[in-house]
């Protein structure tokens, strides 16, 4: 019997299953909880975690922590934790289907110009002074929401002109350049401002910085679109993954598949960016841990690449903010810490045919 | 024309690069038999499998029990023809089982998730080519006869009424050659599928095809029973090749010959 079932097991096609699904809601739910309890402004964590009881429906204890304590719990740290969830959740996404479309596993969210258009943004926003750092209307995640929206549209507009044939090769090439374009302008800027230069930088690195939920509520809408279409389309990429010719003849339209999915996760990267930033290898090693655990189909690899993304974002954060308190560290440079040497460990293994 | 009972292709034609690679190609098949294609390199026989399994542009009418073929949107079509391609791509990390359970791509619902009947057919069909046990391999680490009855197993989980395969032994040994070829031709007596096959070789071209085509620089210069087309003069013109040709019913079997080969070329060379 144990043998049948074994059986049974190996023959079954690779399949969401309520327990992976429960799994990694586990891990994001405990990377939530402890991200909660710790932090740069000490505050006990087993008040805290009365605290969260408290809230739950049905249960009343007195936690003993401070107005400003509770406000330090739900009002900058919660919104803070929502925040890298949604981004972290969205560049890991966006990075298994990039890798799934482009059929290439170097792929990032960054790609095709998302990373030099929002630097391009950012630096206008901060040269012109029109950002003041805080609030919904502030221009600077705006400007660089703008900012990579032009450049992936001129990469598509460009490569996908070129490209009309089997090859996303023409895609890449017009991404690259795209990108060397908009960073000379950028760099340009900053030469003539270098007064700027630090605040700039600090963009660059990345940083999951909020002003109570405003950031949430503005990148919500662009996250839920961009979330459905990638989760909608990730049966299709393992079509995809046998080339255009061969998705065709299984009756699959490749081009549109492909546009569709490249249009989706763009507009995930460019969200993410605009609120926080360049955060580096989140969306490289996350689809590719998950590979590495769950095998390469992307109908487990893209919905577990959101909850893998969104628990390590949090968590890099939390280290990010508690590391060197009360100094905070970029996130970006935290998860690169943590990211390159994983990169050149899966790298590696990429010779194995792992990959 | 449309007849219910037959393949039925009129002036097709491939252009690549600006040139013709499949021109004005107008043939037919009946339903249930095993055309194959033959021709030296570069002759369009891919070019013309593919066009017709409609992966390619191409003008020209491809007619099919009825449907018209060049008309019907991929996923319609995908239900109808199936095509094994010379060179297939197979991603790494992939199972035997979700390989072939994308030949049921046609058939699936939005969610792109196979059904318990689309999982029982997947295996039921790997079954039959002898790939039971192996559903939980990665395709990538298989052997090169495993690979292509994994490739023709995904072919066939598509249900198509109409199978092309494009020069599908090429990469195996004899052995291996006659296994796949066998259990193509068991599915097409069982399931009634009418087969176009491209081949490189001309022994295993004659003894598997109900018929045979020889393409040359995109068109068909000769069709009928393989004895007819497989003649010592035509390899010799066509192929440029030294061959002794031995009859067997209406199957031939080809020997290469040894010596006087570019004395033999310029005899030709002579005669033209």
């Amino acid at each position: 019997m144990a043998n049948n079932k074994k059986q049974q097991q190996q023959e079954a096609p690779a399949r969401l299953t309520l327990g992976l699904v429960a799994g990694a809601s586990l891990i994001l739910f405990a990377s939530i909880l402890v991200s909660l309890l710790f932090g740069p402004v000490s505050i006990r964590p087993d008040r805290i975690f009365l605290e969260i009881l408290d809230r739950l429906p049905g249960i009343s204890i007195d936690s003993g922590l401070s107005t400003i304590q509770e406000a330090i719990v739900w009002d900058v740290r919660l919104p803070r934790i929502i925040l890298g969830l949604i981004v972290g959740g969205l560049l890991a996404v966006a990075g298994a289907s990039y890798q799934g479309v482009f059929r290439n596993p170097l792929a990032d969210p960054y790609l095709l110009g998302v990373a030099a258009g929002a630097g391009l943004g950012a630096t206008i926003a901060i040269v012109s002074g029109a950002t003041n750092g805080e609030g919904m209307f502030d221009a600077l995640p705006i400007a660089a929401f703008l900012g990579s929206a032009v450049a992936v549209a001129i990469t598509l507009a460009v490569g996908g002109a070129v490209g009309r044939s089997t090859s996303t090769a023409s895609l890449l090439l017009a991404g690259v350049a795209v990108a060397s374009l908009f960073t000379a302008i950028q760099t340009y800027i900053q030469q003539r401002e270098s007064a700027t230069l630090r605040q700039v930088y600090s963009w660059i690195l990345g940083r999951l910085s909020t002003s109570g939920w405003d950031e949430v509520i503005m990148i919500l809408p662009y996250a839920a679109i961009s979330l459905i279409v990638m989760f909608s389309m990730k049966g299709a990429l393992d079509v995809l993954a046998v080339g255009e010719e061969e998705a065709l003849s299984l009756g699959i339209r490749p081009r549109r598949v492909r546009w569709i999915i490249i249009g989706a996760a763009s507009l995930a990267a460019a969200s993410a960016v605009a609120v926080s930033g360049l955060i580096a290898f989140v969306g490289i090693i996350v689809p590719h841990a998950v590979r590495l655990v769950v095998g390469a189909s992307n109908r487990l690899v893209v919905p577990l690449s959101f909850f893998i993304g969104a628990s390590f974002l949090i968590l890099t954060d939390l280290l990010a903010r508690t590391l060197q308190s009360p100094a905070e560290l970029p996130i970006g440079v935290v998860t690169a810490f943590f990211g390159a040497p994983f990169f050149l460990f899966v790298l590696r293994r990429r010779s194995d045919g792992i990959i | 024309m449309a007849s219910y009972n037959l393949l039925n292709i009129q002036g097709l034609e491939v252009k690549l690069g600006g040139k013709k690679v499949v021109n004005n190609v107008s043939l037919s098949v009946n339903s249930g038999d095993w055309l194959s294609i033959i021709g030296p390199n570069g002759s369009g026989k891919s070019s013309l499998l593919r066009a017709i399994a409609g992966i390619i542009p191409a003008l020209g009418t491809v007619h099919f029990q009825g449907a018209d073929l060049m008309q019907t949107e991929p996923r319609t079509r995908a239900q109808i023809v199936s095509i094994v391609p010379q060179i297939p791509v197979v991603p790494p990390r992939v199972r035997v089982i979700d390989y072939v359970l994308l030949g049921r791509t046609p058939y699936l619902g939005r969610g792109f998730q196979p059904t318990h009947e689309d999982i029982s057919l997947g295996l039921s069909v790997m079954e039959d080519l002898d790939l039971h046990d192996m559903a939980d391999r990665f395709v990538t680490e298989m052997s090169g006869g495993e690979r292509q009855r994994v490739i023709i197993a995904r072919s066939l989980v598509q249900q198509p009424n109409l199978l092309l395969l494009d020069e599908p032994t090429t990469a195996l040994d004899m052995g291996h050659q006659q296994e796949v070829l066998e259990l193509v031709d068991q599915q097409r007596k069982r399931l009634g599928l009418t087969v176009l096959s491209a081949f490189h070789d001309l022994t295993l071209a004659s003894q598997y095809g109900t018929s045979m085509a020889l393409l040359v620089n995109g068109k068909i210069t000769k069709s009928g029973l393989p004895n007819e087309i497989l003649t010592e003069a035509t390899l010799k013109d066509i192929y440029g090749a030294n061959v002794s040709v031995h009859n067997d019913g209406d199957r031939v079997s080809i020997v290469p010959k040894r010596g006087n080969r570019l004395e033999g070329n310029s005899n030709s060379n002579d005669i033209g």
